[in-house]
C-alpha cells in the first residue's frame, strides 16, 4: 500500500509518517503544491492525505488535478480549517473524507483503513482477524461463525479497535470516535470504561482470538492472542 | 378735537330742521343740554373742556352709575337768541371695560395656550423629528448585525454633527469588534496544528512503550490537558463561525425527528448514567435552519440535561407547536439564570465541561432569532427555546 502525505508542517508530517510506518505502508511525502503536483502526475497512490493550505497553491487545486485524472476517490483532506465550504468543495471534487486538525493518530489510521477497504476490488465489507468476523454492512459480529450480539456502541468500539489493531487507542480518541464530533464530552470516560468492560467479557466468553488490553490507564490496545 | 367739532356741527345742522332741539335742557337720554343765556353771558363764554363724573344709565346697566365723562361747554347764537351748549361724551365705562378686559385677557390667554400647544405639537415636533428618528435608529442598532449606520435626515448643523460623532464612535466599535472576532478565530485556528502535533507525538511516545508507570501517568495527565485545550479550541472556533454566520445552509427540518435521533444516539450513555429520557410530542414542529446547527442545539441541550443529572433522574423533552422544553432533575437549587448561558460558566459541583455547550446553543438561537430561557420549577431545571 502506497500513501502520499501532502503537508507543509514538518513536525506533523513526520509524526504521521512515523505512525503510518508501523502499519507497514510505503510512504512518500510532499511539503508544497509543486512537488505534490509532480508526484500526483507521475505515480499512483492507494491513499493521499491532503492538506488544503499549502505553500504556493491550494490542496483543492491538487484535488481538481486528481479528479481530472480520475484518481480523487482515495483522498483524505486534512485541514486546520473546519470550514463547511472547503468540506463541501472537497467532497464535491471527489475526496473520500475530511479530517479536521487536530486529530488522533488512531482516528487517522481508521480513516485510512476505511478508504483502502472501500477501494479494494473484492467489495467485501468485513473485517476478519483470527477467528472473528465483523460485518460492517450487516453490523454483525461472529466468533467461530457464531453470532455474538453487540450493542451499537460496542460494535463501533470493536470496529475502531480492529482498524487500529496492535495500536494504542487513547480514551480520548475512542470517546471522540464513538461520540462523534462533540464539544462537551467531559467525564464520559466512565461510560467508555463500562462499554469496554462489557466488550471484553463478551470477547472472553465467546472465546474470541483477540483481546483488549489497557495501556497505562491512557488507552487500550487490541491484539491477537 | 375733530370729534367734538363734528358733534357740534351735527347739532347745529339738526336744530335748523328741528327747533325742539333747542328746548332740551337736561342731558337725560341725550348727550347734550342747551340753556338760553343773555348776550353778555354768551359773549363771555369761552369753549371749555372738562373731565367730570355723571350718573348715567346705559342700555347694559341695571341702574344709573357714576361714569367718567368729558364735558364741553360752549355758546352759540340763533336768530338773536343766545344759548349755552353742554356736550358730554362718556370717556369710559370702567366696569364694562374691566369685564371686557377680563374676557379678552382670558381669550387671549386661551389663544396663547392653543398656539403654544400647536407650536409644540407641530413646529417643535417637526423640528425634533430628525433627532427622535435618529435616537430610535440608535436604540435599534446592533453591532455586528445592523448594516446601516443611523442617519439624520436634516441640515441642522447640531444634528448632523451628532450623527458624525456617533458614526465615528460606531465605526471604532465595529472595528474593535471585528478585530476581536478575527483574533479569536485566528488564534484558535493557528492553535490547531501545534495541538495536532503535540497530541500525535505523545500518542507515538506512549505507543513506543518502555515507560515507567509514573512517567506514563504524567503523560496521561498532559494528554488529558491537551485534550481539554483541543475541545475548548474547537468550541471557540465553532462560536466564531456561528457569529460569522458561516453556516447558513437552511432547510426545513422536523425537530421531532431530530430529537428522536438525538435521543437514540444518547440512549446508551443515559442508560449508563441511570437517567430516563421521556419525549412528549404534542405537535409537529418544523423549522427553517442549518441541519448541523439544529443538531448541535438539540444534542447540546440533551447532553447538558443528561450530564448534570442525578442517578434515577429524568430528562423530559416536550415538543410544542412553536417551542421545545427540555427539563431535567439535578441539583436541588436554581442555577444563575443570567450566567447559565455565558461563556465558561460552570456549576460549582461540576467543573469538567468546557462551559461552552449552552453558550453555543444560545449563539445559534441568537443567529436565528429564537429565544432561549432557563428557569427552575418543581425541582426541575427547564430550558426552553421558542422558535417563533
Amino acid at each position: 500500500m502506497k500513501i502520499l502525505i501532502v503537508e507543509d508542517e514538518k513536525d506533523l508530517r513526520e509524526t504521521i509518517v512515523a505512525s503510518l510506518k508501523k502499519e507497514h505502508f510505503v510512504i512518500e511525502t510532499a511539503s508544497d503544491y509543486l512537488s505534490a503536483s509532480e508526484k500526483i502526475e507521475v505515480y499512483n497512490y492507494d491513499c493521499i492525505l491532503l492538506d488544503i493550505m499549502l505553500p504556493n497553491g491550494s490542496g483543492l487545486e491538487l484535488l481538481e488535478q486528481l479528479k481530472n485524472q480520475g484518481k480523487s476517490g482515495n483522498v483524505i483532506i486534512i485541514s486546520a480549517k473546519d470550514s463547511l465550504d472547503d468540506k463541501l468543495k472537497g467532497l464535491e471534487l471527489g475526496a473520500d473524507d475530511y479530517l479536521t486538525k487536530p486529530f488522533h493518530i488512531a482516528e487517522l489510521n481508521a480513516r485510512i483503513k476505511a478508504v483502502l477497504r472501500r477501494n479494494k476490488l473484492d467489495g467485501k465489507n468485513t473485517i476478519e482477524i483470527a477467528n472473528i468476523v465483523l460485518d460492517l454492512t450487516e453490523r454483525t459480529f461472529t466468533v467461530n461463525k457464531e453470532n455474538v450480539p453487540l450493542n451499537r456502541k460496542e460494535f463501533d468500539i470493536l470496529n475502531y479497535f480492529l482498524l487500529n489493531k496492535n495500536r494504542l487507542v487513547t480514551k480520548n480518541a475512542l470517546a471522540e470516535h464513538v461520540w462523534g464530533d462533540n464539544i462537551d464530552q467531559a467525564d464520559n470516560f466512565d461510560f467508555i470504561y463500562y462499554q469496554i468492560k462489557n466488550l471484553r467479557k463478551k470477547l472472553q466468553s465467546a472465546d474470541a482470538g483477540v483481546e483488549i488490553e489497557a495501556i497505562y490507564g491512557i488507552g487500550y490496545k487490541l491484539t491477537e492472542k | 378735537m375733530k370729534d367734538w367739532t363734528t358733534t357740534s356741527d351735527k347739532l347745529f345742522t339738526r336744530h335748523k330742521k328741528d327747533t325742539s332741539v333747542l328746548e332740551k335742557r337736561a342731558f337725560d337720554e341725550g348727550f347734550f343740554a342747551i340753556h338760553e343765556i343773555s348776550q353778555s353771558q354768551a359773549l363771555a363764554v369761552k369753549d371749555k373742556y372738562l373731565d367730570t363724573l355723571m350718573y348715567m344709565q346705559d342700555a347694559d346697566d341695571e341702574s344709573p352709575e357714576l361714569e367718567p365723562v368729558r364735558l364741553l361747554t360752549t355758546a352759540f347764537e340763533n336768530k338773536g337768541h343766545y344759548y349755552e351748549l353742554k356736550i358730554i361724551n362718556s370717556m369710559v365705562e370702567e366696569d364694562d371695560l374691566v369685564g371686557e378686559l377680563l374676557r379678552e385677557a382670558i381669550g387671549l390667554y386661551l389663544l396663547l395656550i392653543t398656539v403654544v400647544i400647536l407650536i409644540n405639537n407641530f413646529v417643535l415636533q417637526r423640528l425634533w423629528q430628525p433627532f427622535y428618528s435618529f435616537l430610535n435608529q440608535l436604540k435599534n442598532y446592533r453591532i455586528g448585525s445592523s448594516k446601516n449606520f443611523p442617519e439624520v435626515s436634516t441640515k441642522t448643523k447640531e444634528f448632523t454633527d451628532l450623527q458624525k460623532a456617533v458614526t465615528i464612535l460606531l465605526q471604532q466599535n465595529i472595528e474593535t469588534y471585528e478585530q476581536q472576532k478575527q483574533f479569536i478565530g485566528n488564534a484558535s485556528h493557528e492553535l490547531q496544528t501545534p495541538l495536532a502535533i503535540t497530541t500525535n507525538k505523545l500518542e507515538l511516545l506512549i505507543e513506543k512503550g518502555n515507560l515507567q508507570p509514573d512517567q506514563a501517568e504524567n503523560i496521561a495527565e498532559v494528554m488529558s490537558l491537551i485534550d481539554r485545550m483541543v475541545r475548548l479550541n474547537k468550541s471557540l472556533l465553532l462560536l466564531t463561525k456561528i457569529e460569522n454566520k458561516q453556516f447558513l445552509d437552511n432547510r426545513t427540518i422536523s425537530l421531532n425527528e431530530l430529537v428522536k435521533q438525538s435521543v437514540n444516539d444518547l440512549e446508551e450513555i443515559a442508560e449508563f448514567k441511570n437517567v430516563k429520557i421521556n419525549v412528549f410530542e404534542s405537535a409537529e414542529l418544523t423549522i427553517q435552519m442549518d441541519v448541523s446547527l439544529a443538531n448541535i442545539i438539540v444534542s447540546n441541550l440533551l447532553r447538558n440535561a443528561i450530564f448534570h443529572n442525578v442517578s434515577n433522574g429524568n430528562v423530559n423533552v416536550n415538543i410544542l407547536e412553536d417551542a421545545i422544553h427540555v427539563s431535567n432533575t439535578g441539583i436541588e437549587s436554581p442555577l444563575n439564570a443570567e450566567k447559565v448561558f455565558s461563556r465558561f460558566y460552570k456549576s460549582e459541583s461540576d467543573q469538567s465541561g468546557t462551559g461552552l455547550g449552552l453558550t453555543i446553543v444560545k449563539a445559534i438561537c441568537e443567529l436565528y432569532g429564537f429565544s432561549i430561557s432557563y428557569r427552575f420549577e418543581n425541582s426541575l431545571h427547564w430550558f426552553t427555546i421558542r422558535f417563533r
